[in-house]
């Protein structure tokens, strides 16, 4: 079980989280997995910052998680908007298909 | 007790969050994120943030995997067709792996504090909902009023995006 548990565990745990999430983002095609995956970002950067202020002893990090909640909440109402407006378009959600802009 | 729950909690979260990343299917994928988010919640409260762990099941958990739910429900998706296999994409996402593995431990360890022994009940910071409110209506309260501005601005956005062109 290994030692006591300190704040550079709680950063370890962050950062192999947030690798996880960025795996999926470069690796997966389908767009709807890319922005659960962005969510998973979100939330290493979350638990960095509250395990942070609670070894520190300041209330201002939980503060910003709170934000970061929200406008996570919009972020990922607007893309699935986005989504499904390019669903309508183009009847699929794999990443590689959507080139129309390129020249 | 710490190191008891921080493991079973820390294990949990990473197993759910690669199947988040390596299952093909996207019904599944979206209950391992479910998953995930709880096991996140969870560790939240070991750190005594209580109320961010239980906004993070109302608001994460919650509302934004229903949006995701209902999504992957309207639009019928099928389990994803495999891409093609790229090595240079493989190996680069292998390279940064094992350099984060062993970087990892290093750097966090040399951030300042790093080495500050977790014992539950001595917090310095209670994160009662009391507490954040404080802050977040005084020192903080034109960020929250913005904040309402963003949720107005993406409520209109999301509305303008689904129209159909005919109503137009």
């Amino acid at each position: 079980m290994g030692g006591e548990i300190t704040l550079g565990h709680y950063l370890v745990l962050s950062g192999a989280l947030f690798l996880i999430g960025l795996a999926g983002v470069v690796l997966r095609r389908s767009l709807l997995v890319v922005m659960m995956s962005l969510e998973l970002l979100l939330n290493a950067a979350n638990l960095a910052l509250v395990a942070v202020g609670r070894f520190q002893g300041i209330p201002d990090p939980q503060v910003a998680v709170f934000f970061v909640i929200t406008v996570a909440a919009a972020e990922a109402a607007l893309g699935l908007a986005i989504l499904v407006a390019i669903f309508r378009i183009k009847k699929t959600t794999a990443a590689d298909q959507m080139a129309s802009l390129r020249f | 007790m710490e190191q008891f729950f921080f493991w079973i909690l820390a294990a949990g979260l990473l197993i759910s969050a690669v199947t988040v990343v390596a299952v093909r299917n996207p019904v599944t994928n979206a209950v391992c994120l479910v998953s995930t988010l709880v096991f996140q919640a969870a560790l939240f409260i070991t750190l005594e943030a209580t109320f961010l762990a239980a906004v993070q099941v109302i608001v994460y958990a919650g509302a934004v995997m229903v949006l995701f739910l209902f999504v992957i429900m309207l639009l019928d998706v099928r389990v994803e067709v495999l891409g093609k296999f790229s090595w240079p994409k493989i190996a680069g996402v292998g390279l940064v792996l094992v350099l984060a593995l062993v970087g990892l431990p290093k750097l966090s360890s040399a951030f300042p504090f790093a080495g500050e022994v977790l014992h539950w009940g001595r917090a310095k910071v209670p994160g009662t909902a009391q507490d954040l409110g404080h802050l977040l209506f005084s020192a903080y309260g034109p960020l929250f009023l913005t904040t309402g501005v963003l949720l107005l601005v993406a409520t209109v956005g999301v509305v303008v995006l689904c129209r159909r062109d005919t109503e137009a």
